[in-house]
């Protein structure tokens, strides 16, 4: 990192207006729907709406926009929009309904998010969160989801992380998939009707800004490699997080941060990058092959208990162990909410019992997740019908029997907070480019609670997007565009030059190779725990293994044809810069809040301790160096918005 | 066997895979051989450490599919000596362990082969004509915004199960490559039951049906003779009976639909 200002002029400052409504909380969203201007409906047609990526925010947003009536062109990486990650997530998906009569409420809701995220995200947005979650249960019914019922017909819901209520709404052990095909199930019908153009099997690698504006994309179509350009009145980008960043994740294979990344080049700021997150129920690593980690879904910890024993290095086999030797460290630190703390607080235990010398299995990098004694009270069937799927995945990557014997856990990265910054109507810092879902920064603070990412993704696509899109689309003057706009030839230019460059290097190491190595580095002084000493070692670590990769990486092939190691290589030199960001973000923010612990700042009992006087604020990292795209060196400049808590008061955060 | 006993020293295997540099090449089988495999591997964890080897001896990768690998985006899934997602059930291509094969086995690795599946290059092919059946008819048509409240639709927990059972189809096509005749009826049978047991899927159900059906012929598949490969093949474990209801659904559409 080179020039890093953190005093931001007035001017930069300026552009980093949230438009967060103001007055009471529970009137902001429907006050500033009144304001926000409406596009005629008659008009809807004419305007042209590029939608890249179909996870739960874009096929939402898709499906929506064209029922309201404007022209939408749909772009997703896979072979089928069904693909998308989203897909894959599986426990559940929250809303404020208090089906179960147990206290819920809206306000619960916020203020658990607000809390849970360790007070780092913005009151209006989480509020409107809240209130649109309710709806969304409503739309997925009338979808088909085939949520979980009780005998009397109606919704079961269950527990999930860092809440005292059951507000879970859920498919087995499927829910992303389920919520997933209805928004793919509506998305097909319009494509079926004409209102949306579907481009599967493209990959965005830039976003064409004319004029000030985001007006089109750039993409490779991944069968034949060709570099085709598509012009219109929005971009909308629902690209996911970018975990894959650390190599090894729960995210699947091509989950990658290169659409956002290339916006960030554009213009678009990105925000809190540092704030990632490691999820407590993984699979742990078994050898030097593994490609992925497995997520075990959290409402695990409704049933299971975490322990470890309390000798260390005790080899004896988990029956072996009898109770008064046993340490269930969750329930015996905080009792309130036992094995049910928020994922950061669970991830963070988990390491420390383990660097103690007591974690469990062969590496030593493990603790027990026990399902005995809920299978002695419940019966092993009623365990089957709540987990079944689950226990079989779990015996078929390790070959062990979870009904007989503890499963082994170890926390992996899963989610990122971070992302694009936009504002409350999900507008980037590039005028008509919107981000949706994981890509963008906004709802989740420094830590997301269990379920809520399926709730953002459809909030922001089902709801949110269509209201909001009219600040764009009828309050600025758009004038017609075209792919013949030099813009679009300066892009394409680019796109194309560094595809060569990726191929033209004939060095020696595959970007795999460079992948692994990066995600270590990253994982080992930017994951669970960071300090300082090891954030500015892995700065030069990241720098110096960028150059290398520059000089010898090897992609075999040629551009214009089906080729998955170049489309790995250009994924990878984003990683790249964009491990350099979270190293730059998490080295400035001196402070612990939710998943980003710093070391240095904790409590005497070894909790986060958050520094709210300095760094009760988003921060916004401004690409300063757009020409330095030929793995020069990127530097950044930093804004702050800060965060105001007018209806949550900053505290301590305590699951004891 | 599990990652807790000590690593063995690998196994041995011959590949027989399928190679096509593209839609128009004829392809051809190409053999390799690997050693050093761990059994704690996934299959495609082997097919990487291949591609590795391959990448550094200067020649090109074997192309395949492959998202999630956990067995449910639908992306991978191969032919491994004629079984679709080879030999364990109800486990997708990206689920199987090194540890279901012996050391020393030969293992022939083909894509999926079906008029209705084109291949695109080596093991990659094009599922779209899927997308298409879905775009045809496989939803119901709610649009967002006018949905009432969630409780007020109650779905009996046994019609829910049943549902839930046929939407869990990952739309991997493996019933497709399984059945002699090519059939996509297991794939279609799961949406019209998902949708068609549901209180929600009613109004739109004989259309649906027909829609549907009518997209899987035009897309070349074939039609089912009840041989139920596609049962045994599916990662899911999607049962037959749905191909039961999706033809009472489709004759009670034809005999009484007003479209």
């Amino acid at each position: 990192m080179s020039s890093q200002s953190t005093a931001p002029t007035a001017a930069q400052n300026a552009t980093l207006d949230s438009k967060c409504p103001q007055g009471p909380i529970q009137d902001r969203w429907d006050r500033h729907r009144f304001q926000t201007k409406l596009v005629n409906p008659a008009n809807k047609r004419r305007f042209h709406v590029l939608v890249v990526g179909t996870g739960l925010a874009g096929a939402s947003a898709a499906a929506t926009l064209a029922e309201l009536g404007y022209r939408v062109s749909v772009f997703c990486i896979h072979e089928s929009p069904r693909r998308a990650h989203s897909i894959a997530a599986q426990g559940g998906i929250n809303a404020a309904k208090n089906y179960p009569n147990d206290g819920d409420s809206i306000w619960r809701l916020f203020y658990d998010t607000i809390k849970g995220g360790d007070y780092r995200a913005r009151e209006s947005n989480v509020y409107r969160l809240a209130q649109i979650s309710n709806h969304i249960i409503d739309q997925c019914v009338a979808q088909g989801v085939p949520f979980a019922r009780e005998y009397g017909g109606l919704l079961s819901n269950r527990s999930f992380g860092g809440a005292q209520v059951s507000r879970t709404f859920y498919a087995r052990g499927q829910t992303g998939q389920q919520l997933l095909l209805g928004a793919y199930q509506a998305l097909m019908r319009q494509v079926g009707e004409k209102k949306i153009q579907l481009y599967s099997r493209r990959e965005m690698l830039d976003v064409v800004v004319a004029d000030g504006v985001a007006r089109g994309i750039v993409c490779r179509e991944l069968g034949s490699g060709k570099i085709e350009s598509f012009a219109g009145d929005a971009v909308l980008l629902a690209t996911g997080g970018y975990g894959n960043v650390f190599y090894l994740s729960t995210n699947a294979k091509l989950s990658n941060a290169t659409a956002a990344w290339r916006a960030h080049r554009r213009g678009a700021f990105f925000a809190n990058p540092c704030f990632t997150q490691i999820h407590p129920t993984c699979i742990p690593v078994s050898g030097s092959h593994q490609s992925k980690l497995t997520l075990m879904s959290e409402s695990l910890r409704n049933d299971g208990r975490v322990w470890v024993p309390q000798k260390r290095d005790d080899d004896r086999p988990p029956a072996a162990i009898p109770a008064a030797e046993r340490d269930y460290f969750l329930e015996r630190k905080y009792p309130s909410f036992g094995n049910l703390v928020p994922r950061d607080v669970a991830s963070r235990n988990a390491k420390q019992v383990c660097d103690e010398g007591r974690g469990v299995g062969s590496s030593k990098m493990s603790v027990y997740l026990d399902f005995g004694d809920a299978i002695a009270r419940d019966g092993a069937p009623k365990i089957a019908e709540k987990y079944g799927n689950l226990f079989q995945m779990y015996q078929r990557i390790t070959a062990e029997d979870p009904y007989h014997s503890p499963m082994r856990i170890y926390p992996a990265v899963h989610y990122t907070m971070g992302g694009l910054w936009v504002d409350y109507n999900l507008e980037s810092t590039i005028p008509g480019l919107f981000v949706l879902g994981e890509a963008n920064f906004s709802d989740h603070g420094a830590n997301r609670l269990g379920a809520s990412a399926l709730m953002q993704g459809l909030a922001d696509g089902y709801f949110v997007i269509p209201a909001t899109l009219g600040s764009h689309l009828a309050g600025r003057k758009l004038p017609p565009v075209s792919t013949a706009h030099p813009a679009f030839a300066a892009a394409e230019q680019d796109v194309q030059q560094r595809v060569e460059r990726l191929l033209s290097i004939n060095g020696k190491r595959g970007a795999d190779d460079f992948h692994r190595e990066l995600g270590l580095i990253v994982w080992n002084y930017c994951g669970m725990a960071r300090n300082a000493k090891g954030l500015d070692l892995a700065l030069g670590k990241v720098g110096a293994l960028r150059e290398e990769f520059w000089h010898n990486l090897r992609v075999l092939g040629s551009a214009q044809e089906l080729n998955q190691s170049l489309e790995r290589a250009g994924r990878v030199a984003d990683f790249l810069e964009l491990a350099e960001l979270m190293i730059v973000d998490a080295r400035h923010r001196e402070e612990s809040c939710g998943g980003h612990f710093r070391e240095e700042y904790q409590t005497e009992d070894g909790e986060a301790r958050r520094n709210d006087a300095q760094f009760a604020y988003a921060a916004a990292w401004q690409h300063t160096a757009p020409g330095a795209d030929k793995g020069g060196q990127p530097s950044w400049s930093l804004h702050k918005e800060p965060l105001n808590f007018e209806f949550v008061s900053l505290s301590q955060r305590s699951y004891q | 066997m599990s990652a807790d006993h000590a690593p063995s020293s690998g196994m041995r295997l011959t590949l027989n895979i399928w190679r096509q540099s593209g839609p128009a090449d004829a392809g051809r089988m190409e053999t390799y051989h690997l050693d050093g495999i761990s059994p704690d591997m996934s299959f495609l964890e082997m097919l990487d450490v291949l591609n590795v080897r391959l990448e550094r001896e200067g020649r090109e990768p074997v192309a395949f599919d492959h998202d999630c690998r956990e067995g449910i985006c639908g992306s991978c899934g191969v032919m491994i000596d004629g079984n679709a997602h080879g030999p364990e059930a109800e486990t997708a291509t990206c689920q199987l362990h090194m540890r279901s094969f012996a050391d020393g086995a030969a293992l022939t690795i083909e894509p999926f082969r079906a008029k209705g599946f084109p291949v695109l290059k080596d093991l990659v092919l094009d599922r779209s004509a899927f997308d298409r059946i879905i775009a045809a008819g496989g939803f119901i048509s709610a649009n967002t915004g006018c949905a009432v409240d969630a409780n007020s639709t109650p779905v009996a927990k046994s019609d829910a199960e049943l549902s839930m059972d046929a939407a869990q189809c990952i739309g991997c096509g493996a019933c497709v490559a399984a059945c002699p005749n090519a059939a996509a009826m297991l794939f279609v049978g799961a949406k019209i039951a998902h949708l068609g047991l549901l209180p929600q899927g009613q109004p739109e159900r004989s259309k649906r049906v027909l829609a549907m059906a009518r997209q899987m012929e035009a897309e070349g598949f074939g039609s089912c003779s009840n041989y139920y490969e596609c049962e045994a093949a599916c990662p899911k474990a999607i049962s037959v009976e749905n191909i039961a209801r999706l033809n009472r659904d489709y004759l009670r559409a034809g005999l009484t639909t007003r479209d």
